[in-house]
């Protein structure tokens, strides 16, 4: 079991209000990722879920109890850090002990959940080494083991990832997924990176400046996002915005993804001149500099060869173009 | 080696600069203890050789084993010492987390008294000291001299190590809190090896002037049972005839104990700063 409920959490640092009213809802077993700029306060509310940090107002719940005034050791929370945190002075194994230790597990159940989670993450050669001995991705695993052993009702992770190098980050990114396929946890995962939401969560929650954006399944939130902010933040590359004024809209803003737009070297709706042209390989990324339309970004599958310099037309799908109105929300 | 970082010229111009220093450094000292096994005529005849078969003597040392008693006076030097100094580091490491921790009204207020002292010499409030500890009956005690040096101490001690517990990863006590560590476990255990050099920095820094210290002794407990090394040294120290000889042996022998504690700290400054911490 491991259902998470958050109503109207407020929580401000001084005069300062970092988050301004979460509400949300897990159910048991779900992967949620929070996910949105730095400084939006994604962290503060991970904190605020695990007990690290008090709320203002509102109250937190894990599998419908109340747990404002229970200490963090005590919720069934797990956590995992971006810094690993793991302890310098004890061993891999200790390491993975030590908050069993402290809730008083029995040894032999302590020596079981560390051979299995030590298996499921590679970690057995390990086992003795200090974290000192250990490289980037072997000491994220050993902090991804730490929270295992524990079999919390609710894994929290803080940007796991972003302290790994390209690679290794998409490596640990799977088994972060085979991990939740396997122990069928409910987890909670925050990252800046919308590509790391997309490919891991069954639930994205979109914040900006502590509220709420949109909540919804990877999905959802690319073929219809709520307003500008969502739209903007989910998909890369990122969606062309252009002034509907410009175009003879009467919405203010007009939205295309670069994915929904071709171009065809004779005709279309935007003439414009090709400024750069970045060759993916799998895709090919045009930036033209329209008259109508402004400065927008063109993804076209597969190779694609334009001169820079040279003039180009691109049409969007009128099925897939966005319209918003002045205060940001998207127009049906 | 690479060439690129090191050249010979430069390795020879930094090693003539310190050994320079070195030299300089030690001059005094190497003067000092060159001159205690010297006999009163070597001492003032050639004071800056070394002493000779003519000149050796170890009258200063005869004379300091015989005369008061040194042995005591060296042992309550060293209580004092160490015990300001393990107070020091224990409440200014404990004070230093809290200011760096835990957010409080009045953090920053009370951050700013506390290092109020360093700018203040407690010299200052020497009579009132005084009229305290006469109160507290207290006069001709350590423990009055503890108290003062631990005073002295605190606000230095905290100033350096609330600096470097803000640097103490806020994930790893997060950790600790997690496991269900208690914050006194967070601060003995996680904290306090992180902070290791920092406290061999205060340490250092706090115990040459405890040690040297003549005013406060000669003040709050000059009497025979109390008397450190340094007031004891001043038995002979007279108005019209100074025996330099006890008073170079006592300074050489003074020399020791506090060269012991530098080289333990010295050591656990260097093994902090190699060992890294993790991150
Ligand atoms: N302990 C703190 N004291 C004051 N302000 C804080 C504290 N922790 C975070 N903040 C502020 O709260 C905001 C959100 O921080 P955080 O939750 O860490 O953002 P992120 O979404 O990048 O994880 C930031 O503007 C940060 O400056
Ligand atoms: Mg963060």
């Amino acid at each position: 079991m491991g259902s998470l409920k958050i109503e109207n959490v407020k929580k401000a640092f001084g005069p300062v209000e970092v988050l301004k009213g979460i509400d949300l809802q897990v159910t048991d077993g779900e992967f949620v990722v929070f996910v949105g700029p730095s400084g939006c306060g994604k962290s503060t509310l991970l904190r605020v879920i695990a007990g690290l940090e008090d709320s203002t107002s509102g109250r937190v719940l894990i599998d419908g109890a109340d747990v404002s005034v229970t200490p963090p050791a005590k919720r069934g929370i797990a956590m995992v850090f971006q810094t690993y945190a793991l302890y310098p002075h004890l061993t891999v194994k200790n390491n993975m002990a030590l908050g069993l230790k402290q809730a008083g597990t029995p040894g032999a159940e302590i020596e079981r959940r560390i051979k299995i989670a030590s298996a499921m993450l590679s970690l057995e050669p390990y086992l003795e080494r200090r974290p000192a001995e250990l490289s980037g991705g072997q000491r994220q695993r050993v902090a991804i083991g730490r929270a295992v052993v524990r079999e919390p009702k609710l894994f929290l992770f803080d940007e796991p990832l972003s302290n790994l190098d390209a690679a290794l980050r998409v490596n640990t990114r799977l088994e972060i997924a085979q991990l939740h396929r396997r122990l069928k946890a409910t987890m909670i995962y925050v990252t800046h990176d919308q590509v790391e939401a997309m490919t891991l969560a069954d639930k994205i929650v979109v914040l900006n400046a502590g509220r709420i954006e949109q909540i919804g399944s990877p999905m959802e939130l690319y073929n219809s996002p709520a307003n500008e902010f969502v739209a903007g933040f989910i998909g890369s590359p990122k969606m062309n915005f252009i002034d509907g004024a410009r175009l003879g809209e009467t919405a203010k803003t007009i939205g295309v993804r670069p994915e929904h737009l071709t171009v065809d070297t004779k005709s279309g709706a935007w003439k414009g001149t090709v400024v750069h042209a970045e060759h993916l390989g799998a895709d090919t990324n045009l930036y033209l500099d329209c008259e109508k339309a402004g400065l927008i970004t063109v993804r076209i599958f597969g190779v694609y060869n334009a001169e820079p310099g040279s003039t180009l037309y691109a049409t969007p799908d009128a099925a897939k173009t966005y319209r918003f109105g002045a205060d940001g929300k998207v127009l049906r | 080696m690479s060439t690129a970082t090191r050249s010979l010229p430069r390795t020879i111009g930094a090693h003539a600069i310190l050994l320079t220093y070195t030299a300089i450094a030690l001059f005094p000292v190497i003067l000092v203890v060159m001159n205690s096994f010297k006999s009163r005529a070597g001492i003032f005849g050639a004071p800056l050789t070394p002493p000779t078969a003519k000149t050796f003597d170890l009258i200063g040392y005869t004379t300091v084993f015989g005369q008061g008693d040194f042995f005591h006076y060296f042992q309550n030097s060293l209580v004092v010492t160490v015990a300001s100094l393990f107070f020091v580091l224990l409440f200014g490491a404990m004070a230093a987390f809290a200011l760096s921790e835990y957010r409080f009204r009045g953090n920053t207020l009370m951050g700013l008294y506390l290092a109020l002292g360093i700018m203040i010499p407690i010299r200052l409030g020497t009579v009132a000291i005084l009229q305290l500890m006469v109160a507290s009956g207290l006069v001709n005690t350590l423990t009055a001299l503890i108290l003062v040096y631990t005073a002295q101490g605190l606000p230095l001690a905290i100033f350096i190590l609330s600096e470097f517990m803000k640097q103490v990863s806020n994930d790893l006590k997060n950790a600790g809190r997690i496991d269900g560590l208690s914050e006194y476990t967070i601060f003995f255990r996680l904290v306090l090896p992180l902070v290791r050099p920092a406290m061999a920095t205060v340490a250092v820094f706090t115990m040459i002037p405890i040690w040297n210290d003549l005013w406060f002794p000669l003040i709050l407990a000059p009497s025979e049972e109390t008397k450190t090394v340094t007031l004891g040294a001043q038995l002979f120290l007279g108005q019209f005839v100074t025996n330099w000889n006890a008073i170079l042996a006592a300074l050489s022998l003074a020399i020791l104990p506090v060269l012991i504690l530098y080289v333990i700290f010295s050591r656990q400054l260097i093994r902090g700063i190699t060992s890294g911490a993790v991150k």
